[in-house]
């Protein structure tokens, strides 16, 4: 009777007996229970990963949201303005616009409004104890009561040039100049040492975003300029507003206008398209941060590829014991691949909600409107992933040919 | 009617210079409903017996037939598929895993059958019931005592319905009061119905099972013979254990 059942000749094989089989949703319950078990281990070979997305999330999410701050600003300033200035061309050293420029400009159609800023050769002091030559690199210029408002500035304190005040001694100060000379406020009546004469301050400016070079100076009328400093008549820069569909065409027509005679030495510049090349290029800052972001995610692979060859080695009971209740090597291989994979997948998803934390809190400080990139919080998710995967494999893979004779000895 | 476990003519050979051979034409037969005892002294060759008869290890040479399925030429995917769903295994060590309910480390004897969780959790529940743990189901492996972790075991070992559990010193790891607790589980299963082989080195625990499988040096040096056959055949035919009475069959 027997013999009928069991017949050891090849050609009596009977149907291959059922295979066993683990469902997909238990290969997650199973990879699961080991992280489950070990709570502590879990959070601490998570935490690299976390780390290194966390960096990632938030540099991409910070330099976003402070472009996005940048392009605002810059239509906010703006992208009408156009300076023209003297220089370019061969042997431009010393060329100069002509005193008429400001006029011949001012006359063009599309240009809104106009402004201009004359050179001043004399030096600035805080005061009379100042070594000669400690300047600070702060230049002195002459500039008509126009300026601020051609240029969208704003007043951090006290009041711009007026026809009044522009006829005497009166100055008013850039950002950096008012920094430079240690003017920190006006509460009380102060006063700048220009070419030994002392002269009041009557205001300090914002930084103007589109003429950095005026947040160095100490700005003040042109008529003071001409009776107390002899300031010449030639203008440095002329600062025009144009109308906005016609930036490009008047742009054109600005050299001629301004110096007919030269207009190869004229150089007309669009001071928004700087900020906005600035705006679009990554700065070293954010790279150097991304590279230690992607330091930190290499290190946490190791991590978490180092937790399982050890839980494989710490483990080899549980692998046997799943050997003996029917598990296929591939079972154990999914196993334990599935659980690299939960702990770095658990990690990415602390280092995305980090780093979506830090970039609003930080942005939110600075006043900026949050950009998250959404390829940078779903790239956080896949990375991590994908890392889980590659650290667990070769973990996975030894488990997998763990004889279950061996793992069982205890 | 087929047997739980059959082995005909096993030899397993260790490679090394010389060869070692851990089993040496082994024969024996259990039939369904026995209780074995698989006895012998450390270097005897039975955690080779054992590997075999649990199909964790393949023999050289030789048949092993579990509940009358040949696994001599079956996949690894295949023979695990007959150890999820035939064997039941009872360690000295327990290998309950940690951090994991009772009733969940029971139920991780059906895992690889593809049964559905809710399934898993009745019957590992049921099966706790069966060896006196109802109380004790959500409880973890650290709460529970050395003889209530062996019992755990055991009830996972049965939670399948095997045609047999390989019980491989189960109370190696147990003090004597637990050891008679689990001894008396054996004896009450086996009463029920279910076949149970117990692999010692423990004389004492061996002389109070109804059969006696002695091993030394890679031999079955005696067999006391199943209840269906003589005492005496089986003992004077030392390393065929099993069938007598069909000659032909031990000649393939």
């Amino acid at each position: 009777m027997a013999a009928a059942t069991i017949d050891p000749s090849p050609d009596g094989m009977a149907a291959a007996p059922p295979r066993s089989r683990l469902r997909p949703i238990d290969v997650l319950r199973v990879g699961a229970s080991g992280p489950r078990a070990r709570r502590m281990r879990t959070a601490l070979s998570a935490l690299g990963v976390s780390i290194g997305i966390a960096a990632l999330v938030g540099v991409l999410g910070l330099s976003e949201s402070s472009r996005s701050a940048l392009l605002d600003e810059i239509a906010s300033l703006g992208t009408n303005l156009l300076t023209v200035e003297a220089g370019g061309g061969f042997g431009a050293g010393d060329s100069e616009l002509p005193d008429t420029a400001v006029a011949t400009i001012g006359r063009i159609d599309t240009v809104t409004d106009v402004s201009a800023v004359w050179q001043v050769d004399v030096d600035v002091y805080r005061n009379e104890f100042i070594p000669e030559g400690q300047t600070g690199s702060v230049q002195v210029v002459a500039a008509d009561t126009e300026l601020v408002d051609t240029l969208n500035g704003e007043l951090a304190e006290g009041r711009y040039l007026d026809d009044a005040t522009a006829a005497y001694p009166n100055a008013v100060l850039g950002s950096v100049a008012a920094e430079r000379l240690g003017i920190h406020g006006l509460d009380e009546p102060t006063y700048v040492l220009i070419d030994d004469e002392q002269v009041e301050v009557i205001g300090i400016l914002e930084e103007f975003p589109l003429a950095a070079d005026l947040d160095r100076a100490v700005i003040i009328g042109t008529e003071a300029a001409q009776s107390h400093f002899d300031a010449g008549d030639a203008p440095a820069v002329v600062y025009t507003r144009v109308t906005d569909g016609a930036v490009d065409t008047t742009r054109d027509l600005l050299p001629t206008t301004a110096d007919p005679e030269n207009p190869e030495e004229v150089t007309v510049s669009r001071p928004s398209e700087a900020l906005e090349a600035q705006a679009a290029a990554d700065d070293a800052l954010t790279t150097l941060f991304l590279g230690l972001g992607a330091v930190a995610l290499l290190v946490g692979t190791i991590g978490i590829a180092n937790v399982m060859v050890i839980a494989v080695i710490e483990r080899r009971g549980e692998i046997g014991l799943r050997r003996a209740l029917g598990a296929t090597q591939a079972h154990i291989r999914r196993q334990f691949l599935t659980e690299a994979v939960i702990l770095s997948a658990l990690g990415g998803v602390a280092g995305v909600v980090i780093g979506v934390v830090a970039t609003f809190v930080y942005a939110t400080s600075q006043g900026w409107r949050v950009v998250i990139p959404a390829e940078a919080a779903f790239g956080g998710l896949v990375a991590a992933i994908v890392i889980g995967a590659v650290a667990g494999l070769y973990p996975a893979m030894r488990a997998a040919k763990l004889a279950p004779t061996e793992a069982l000895r205890a | 009617m087929t047997a739980a476990l059959e082995l005909r003519n096993v030899t397993k050979e260790y490679p090394g210079q010389p060869p070692v051979k851990a089993l040496d034409d082994v024969s024996v037969r259990i039939e369904h409903g026995e209780l074995v005892a698989v006895v012998g002294p450390s270097g005897s060759g039975k955690s080779t017996l054992l590997n075999v008869m649990g199909t964790l290890d393949r023999p050289t040479e030789g048949m092993v037939a579990i509940d009358g399925t040949d696994t001599a030429k079956l996949s690894d995917g295949a023979v695990a598929g007959v150890r999820s769903r035939n064997i039941g295994f009872v360690f000295q060590q327990f290998f309950l895993l940690p951090g994991m309910s009772a009733v969940d480390n029971v139920a991780n004897g059906l895992i690889y059958q593809g049964v559905g969780m809710a399934e898993r959790q009745a019957r590992a529940a049921d099966a706790l019931e069966r060896v006196g743990l109802g109380h004790r189901l959500g409880h973890e492996p650290n709460q529970l005592s050395g003889g209530e972790r062996q019992r755990v075991a055991v009830a996972r070992a049965l939670v399948h319905k095997p045609a047999f559990v390989l019980a491989d010193e189960p109370t190696g790891n147990l003090d004597s009061r637990s050891t008679a607790a689990v001894m008396q589980l054996i004896a009450d299963l086996h009463a029920e119905g279910t076949t149970i082989v117990v692999i010692t080195h423990d004389t004492e625990i061996a002389e109070a099972l109804p059969r006696r499988v002695a091993v030394l040096d890679g031999r079955i040096q005696a067999d006391s013979g199943t209840p269906f056959e003589t005492v005496a055949g089986a003992a004077t035919h030392p390393g065929t254990g099993g069938d007598g009475s069909r000659p032909d069959l031990e000649a393939v």
